[in-house]
């Protein structure tokens, strides 16, 4: 790890102005970037450290009758704690309470959690020469190599890495809009579904923020749906390890049943935070019958595109996403 | 080389004594934690910067490399070797401690980001007088260990775990403990420890 200058700035404007220094990076938690910094693959000279930040919002959870607001800075485990979030959102907590450790919780904060960076151990090992995300232009060494835990929604021939996190998946499923901050110009709100970038060929552009615009917080819109969601993660071992597959889902249903709305996110098998928008076609205007379920899952996987290791993702992204649907449906709301 | 007269006293413990002796100089400012100035970016990589905290009740002006996470601070400039690194990586928990009341990994902590911060280690559990916390003085009579390398981190998780009321079942005690591995396996018994320390916690 090359040596480093630390700062921790206390307003916004001066966060964003120190990232006009060269290979300067924003820290909040430091659980992805101290631990990729300690292996060269994330290189900086200088943090600017964004937890001291003073604007109250950053660190607010706020819940007005039409919308939540998450400031950038709240850490993940004062979210899943949160009794008010709770009883309006399952989704939110559950999603955190099934991601890393309370410790990790403790220190990760809800801006870094979104752009925590993928787990692909060609991308972590720098003795790996192929690595498009790293190295651009040198190759994808999980391609032909081991790609068991690899993506296969969203994919390119350039990069196959998932994009590991579990609440950035329900923030892609409820609609949620990402707040920003810059150097240029007027604040401005993105869609989330918007704010990462599929592979294509340049794996190494992971988002469409500025190098030097922070993220303040998230909105999401309280749709009757809300409350009828839940978060289902099927991984190796039974918790502290990353989804294999997962999906978010909130639905809300007429009285006969009938799926009013439908929110789906896929996380462990894509690239990016997933919006599976076939599957919510395939279920809105139906009554949620198993096999309705099981028609969803296959509009969800239908674009899928395996290696060698990870066919199985499939099938088992699939029965994830009806177990998930049919648990949300039996729901007492 | 053990017991080599030529060369200085290999115990590593004293050995990270000694160094902390020059490391350390007690916090001499009674400053109030918010009194504590935001740290100034130093145009100089190489420079260390001064943090100042509180470990175990006692105030400690340590000077870093930015690099330094708060377990290596810790280990090798404090003199407390409680915390463990066995990953370094946030995925074992063996660098488990607390800071301003909360469980964290002290290995993906930056110790600058430690400035101000109130931090107790496995060293302070104990009461003043010496008397074991309760939750050391369950992990030994329930066996909670084999080796004794996950130990410190395991026992600052299951006291927070308590603190947190993540201790109600121990289904609860097994997911929210979930983040400190144990190479030994001794996991049945840290549940049953963590069972046994949860009411005299409380009580
Ligand atoms: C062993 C282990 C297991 C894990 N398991 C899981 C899991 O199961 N599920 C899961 O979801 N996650 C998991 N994680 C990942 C963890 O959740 C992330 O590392 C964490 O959420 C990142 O948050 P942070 O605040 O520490 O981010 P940091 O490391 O501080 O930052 C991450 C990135 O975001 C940038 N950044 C931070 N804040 C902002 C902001 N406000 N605006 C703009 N840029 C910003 C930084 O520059 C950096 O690029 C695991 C991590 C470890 C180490
Ligand atoms: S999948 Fe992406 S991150 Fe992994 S080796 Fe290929 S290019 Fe790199
Ligand atoms: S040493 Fe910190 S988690 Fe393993
Ligand atoms: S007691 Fe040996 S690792 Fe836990």
């Amino acid at each position: 790890m090359q040596p480093i200058t630390y700062e921790r700035p206390e307003t916004v404007e001066a966060a964003v102005r120190a990232l006009g220094r060269p290979e300067t990076l924003f820290v909040a938690g430091g659980t992805t970037v101290f631990d990729l910094m300690k292996v060269n693959v994330l290189k900086a000279s200088h943090l600017v450290d964004v937890t001291r930040l003073r604007d109250p919002r950053l660190s607010a959870i706020e819940v007005s009758d039409t919308a939540i607001r998450l400031g950038a800075l709240v850490r993940m485990a004062d979210l899943a704690a949160h009794p008010g979030i709770r009883a309006i959102c399952p989704l939110i907590p559950l999603s955190l309470d099934l991601g890393a450790s309370e410790q990790i919780r403790n220190m990760a904060r809800l801006g870094g959690n979104v752009l925590q960076r993928t787990r692909c151990a060609y991308f972590r090992d720098t003795s790996f020469e192929a690595c498009n995300k790293r190295n651009p232009g040198s190759g994808c060494a999980a391609l032909d190599g081991h790609n068991r835990q690899h993506a296969i929604l969203g994919t390119s021939t350039a990069c196959i890495a998932i994009y590991p996190g579990d609440f950035p998946q329900v923030l892609a499923a409820v609609d949620a809009q990402v707040e920003i901050a810059g150097r240029q110009g007027k604040p401005r709100t993105i869609p989330f579904t918007d704010l990462h970038r599929l592979p294509g060929e340049t794996p190494d552009v992971e988002t469409v923020l500025k190098r030097d615009e922070l993220i303040t917080g998230f909105l999401i819109p309280r749709g009757p749906w809300l409350r009828r969601s839940l978060y289902l993660k099927i991984r190796d071992r039974q918790s502290y390890a990353f989804a294999l597959a997962s999906a978010a889902v909130a639905l809300d249903l007429a009285p006969d049943g009938t799926v009013r709305e439908a929110r789906v996110g896929l996380g462990g098998v894509a690239t990016v935070p997933w919006r599976a928008r076939e599957a919510e076609a395939a279920l809105k205007g139906n009554a949620l019958t198993e096999a309705i379920a099981h028609r969803a899952a296959e509009a969800a996987f239908a674009g899928a595109v395996t290696r060698s290791h990870n066919h199985y993702k499939i099938p088992l992204g699939k029965q994830t996403l009806v177990r998930a649907l049919l648990g949300a449906a039996a729901m007492e709301v | 080389m053990p017991g080599d007269p030529n060369l200085p006293n290999p115990h590593r413990r004293n050995f990270l004594r000694g160094s902390a002796g020059v490391a350390i100089a007690p916090f001499a400012v009674r400053a109030a934690r918010a009194e504590i100035p935001a740290l100034d970016a130093s145009e100089d990589a190489r420079a260390l910067t001064a943090v100042g905290m509180t470990v175990n009740g006692q105030r400690r002006r340590l000077s870093v490399d930015a690099r330094t996470s708060l377990l290596d601070a810790l280990r090798d400039q404090a003199g407390l070797t409680g915390a463990k690194k066995g990953c370094d990586q946030g995925q074992c928990g063996a660098c488990t401690v607390h800071v301003d009341r909360r469980r964290i990994l002290s290995c993906l902590m930056f110790a600058v980001a430690s400035d101000g911060a109130d931090i107790t280690t496995i060293e302070g559990l104990a009461g003043e007088d010496g008397a074991l916390h309760p939750m050391q003085a369950s992990f030994i009579d329930q066996d909670a260990f084999q080796c004794g390398f996950c130990t410190p981190g395991q026992i600052l998780s299951a006291v927070a775990c308590v603190k947190e009321g993540h201790a109600e079942t121990e289904a609860d005690i097994r997911e929210y403990m979930s983040g400190n591995l144990c190479r030994c396996a001794a996991y049945p018994n840290i549940v049953a420890a963590i069972r046994q320390a949860k009411p005299l916690m409380e009580g």
